[in-house]
């Protein structure tokens, strides 16, 4: 049996007609009106891009030049956050720490951005090694550019880490209670020249070649360890069993030596020389911060201060 | 004078980095003494007049009474590491623009390079390969030069200049470091990239190269000139020599240490103290050794079955 109402038989459906088509209009009339309001508001945001909330969900404040938010700036950004907000106001002196420290760290970042790109082109075999380098110095786009900033970045890390060290020296940092940093630092320098060492091998031509047989027939030497070292003969050293062998993977440089150079060039000491450096960093803020400049200490002091 | 084989040696491209090295450590070095200086005037200054030293601010610095004592590190310490970023770019980008990195032939076991170095930053321990035994040249400095730098902060009980350069408060310790740094480090690589030639032989710079040159040197051992024959004395005699060398040697810096350090020596305990004299003398060795080798000819001054030093 049918339903009844108001609208009588079938009225419903007319009814829906009659719905459809006010609604219809009604779109109509909205994309007429509203959508060249949003449109306009839409304009009218972009013109101050920092209240977008894509640009709110990225930077958690505002930056207007004030105090707090000059802080902000720094304390919310996670690579920034390793600097204090606020340092002493002679501290940011070039003079001082002439800013070797950062710039070790700068060319580090460069040698890892250039190092891959290198890898990319570079197999680790005796038959490919040094045609890759030559492909990279004459094919590649920017390969040279590529391969002569990765060379002098890594000389230039080595005159850095020396004139780092040499500073810290000579304006007493390694003083309580840097003490524990500074052995970082030493482990630090180490790394610094194996990483420099291990690259030398890699293009695979004589200079490398060369250089890492001199280096490496040291360890022969090595007492108790190298087959030609005090007591290791009588330890039961060879040439085939003692700490070059194992260094090189074969009793001379060859394609394990390579290999292995590869691997502690590209793999291992970046990742051990990572963690220390982030540890490195931070204990210069534990530490108190930079160490100076600091106010002169006189000698009488200098006397009161032991307990 | 052989200006060919000298800008041979000069512009060869590992070694344009050792080239730059000796000016920015001329560089450094001033930068340093003249801060070194300025706080020294200071703190005399200071030391003479006892009422300033209370309300002085302690830096040479200018400082007035109201000014802020930090910083924001955004933007006054952040622009300076940008600044340094850039430069340190355009410098590195003008070096590769204009210098290759070394390429030569492919690696070759049956062309041995003459001269065949290390690279540069080990040629200091490759030179002292003339004057050592591959065991102490080659392993047994490298692990001193890294405990020796370990130990530094923890033998050095001078509390003063920490934080600031000086001079006049730390000689000892600043002395030291330069001697094992520019004079041990830094002037031994000098010689093993520019003086040291094919078979690492001695030629003054400008000197060409003679791969045929041959030096008949008659090396001779101390023992020999005592005329020690017997193996036995002569493990015995070196054990004496250098046994006495520490023992000698230890007795006068501890007689001069204790004159014109007194500050330090009573600080240090026994174990700072010993440890001191050990690294001391081990540093002052090298030197004397080399000098006995240049002078007289003396290869080693002790001589045993299993290592000779
Ligand atoms: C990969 C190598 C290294 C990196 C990237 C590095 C980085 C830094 C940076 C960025 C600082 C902040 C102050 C400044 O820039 O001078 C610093 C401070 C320091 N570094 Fe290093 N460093 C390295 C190696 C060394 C070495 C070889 C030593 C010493 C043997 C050392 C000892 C110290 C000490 C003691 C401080 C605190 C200095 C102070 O408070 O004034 N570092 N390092």
């Amino acid at each position: 049996m049918p339903i009844e109402d108001e609208n009588g038989k079938n009225g419903n459906q007319t009814g829906l007609m009659e719905k459809v088509k006010s609604g219809i209009q009604e779109d109509l009339q909205s994309l007429k009106t509203d959508i060249p309001a949003k449109a306009k508001e839409q304009i009218e945001g972009l013109k101050d891009p920092t209240k977008t909330q894509v640009f709110t969900s990225i930077f958690r404040h505002k930056h207007d030049d004030t105090p707090r938010n000059r802080a902000l700036g720094v304390l919310s950004n996670v690579f920034l956050h390793l600097h204090p907000a606020k340092i002493n106001r002679d501290a940011v002196r070039y003079s001082y720490t002439w800013g070797m420290g950062g710039i070790t760290f700068y060319l580090f970042i460069v040698l890892t951005f250039t190092g891959v790109l290198l890898m990319f082109y570079y197999h680790p075999s005796k038959v490919q090694a040094f045609r890759d380098v030559l492909y990279l110095e004459h094919d590649v786009p920017f390969g040279r550019i590529l391969r002569n900033m990765h060379r002098w970045a890594a000389h230039l890390m080595v005159i850095a880490v020396w004139l780092h060290m040499f500073r810290v020296f000579l304006t007493g940092s390694y003083k309580k209670p840097r003490e524990f940093n500074w052995n970082v630092g030493v482990i630090l320098l180490v790394l610094t020249l194996l990483l420099s060492f291990t690259g030398y091998l890699l293009p695979d031509d004589q200079l490398g070649f060369w250089a890492v047989t001199v280096g490496t027939n040291m360890a022969r030497a090595t007492p108790g360890l190298g087959h030609e070292g005090p007591f290791g003969h009588q330890l039961g050293m060879t040439p085939y069993n003692d700490v070059r062998f194992g260094l090189l993977g074969g009793s001379i440089v060859d394609a394990n030596a390579l290999l292995r150079s590869y691997i502690w060039h590209c793999i291992g000491i970046p990742i051990v020389a990572s963690i220390f450096m982030i540890v490195h960093f931070w204990r210069v803020r534990k530490d108190g911060g930079i160490s100076g400049p600091a106010p002169v200490m006189l000698t009488a002091e200098a006397d009161k201060a032991r307990r | 004078m052989d200006w060919r084989q000298l800008w041979d040696i000069v512009s060869t491209p590992d070694n344009v980095p050792i080239v730059a090295l000796i000016p920015l450590l001329i560089f450094y070095c001033y930068l340093a003494w003249k801060q070194a200086k300025a706080n020294d005037e200071l703190v005399s200054e200071l030391e003479a007049d006892p009422v300033l030293a209370k309300t002085h601010h302690r830096k040479t610095w200018p400082f007035r009474p109201g000014w802020q004592k930090e910083v924001h590190v955004w933007p006054f310490l952040l622009r300076v590491e940008f600044l340094a970023a850039i430069i340190v770019t355009i410098i590195l980008m003008v070096w590769s623009l204009t210098l290759n990195a070394p390429m030569e032939e492919p690696a070759n076991p049956n062309l041995t390079m003459n001269p065949a170095k290390a690279p540069w930053y080990f040629l200091g321990l490759q030179e002292m390969l003339v004057y050592f035994d591959p065991w102490i040249a080659g392993v047994v400095m490298p692990t001193l030069i890294i405990i020796g730098l370990m130990v530094i902060p923890y033998i050095d009980t001078n509390p003063m200049g920490s934080g600031y350069y000086t001079w006049k408060q730390r000689k000892f310790a600043i002395g030291t470091f330069l001697f094992g740094f520019i004079v041990l480090w830094v002037s031994m690589i000098i010689i093993g990239t520019f003086i040291r030639g094919p078979g690492w032989q001695w030629f003054w710079p400008g000197q060409t190269w003679d791969h045929n040159r041959l030096i008949y040197e008659v090396n001779r051992d101390l023992p020999d000139l005592f005329g020690i024959t017997s193996n036995w004395a002569k493990g015995i005699f070196g054990a004496v020599v250098v046994g006495g060398y520490f023992a000698v040697g230890g007795f006068l810096l501890h007689a001069l240490f204790r004159r014109f350090n007194p500050k330090d020596y009573r600080r240090m305990s026994l174990l700072q103290y010993s440890v001191m004299q050990v690294f001391m003398l081990t540093m002052i060795g090298l030197p004397i050794k080399m000098l006995l080798r240049l002078a007289l000819n003396i290869k080693y001054v002790w001589i045993t079955p299993w290592f000779n030093v």
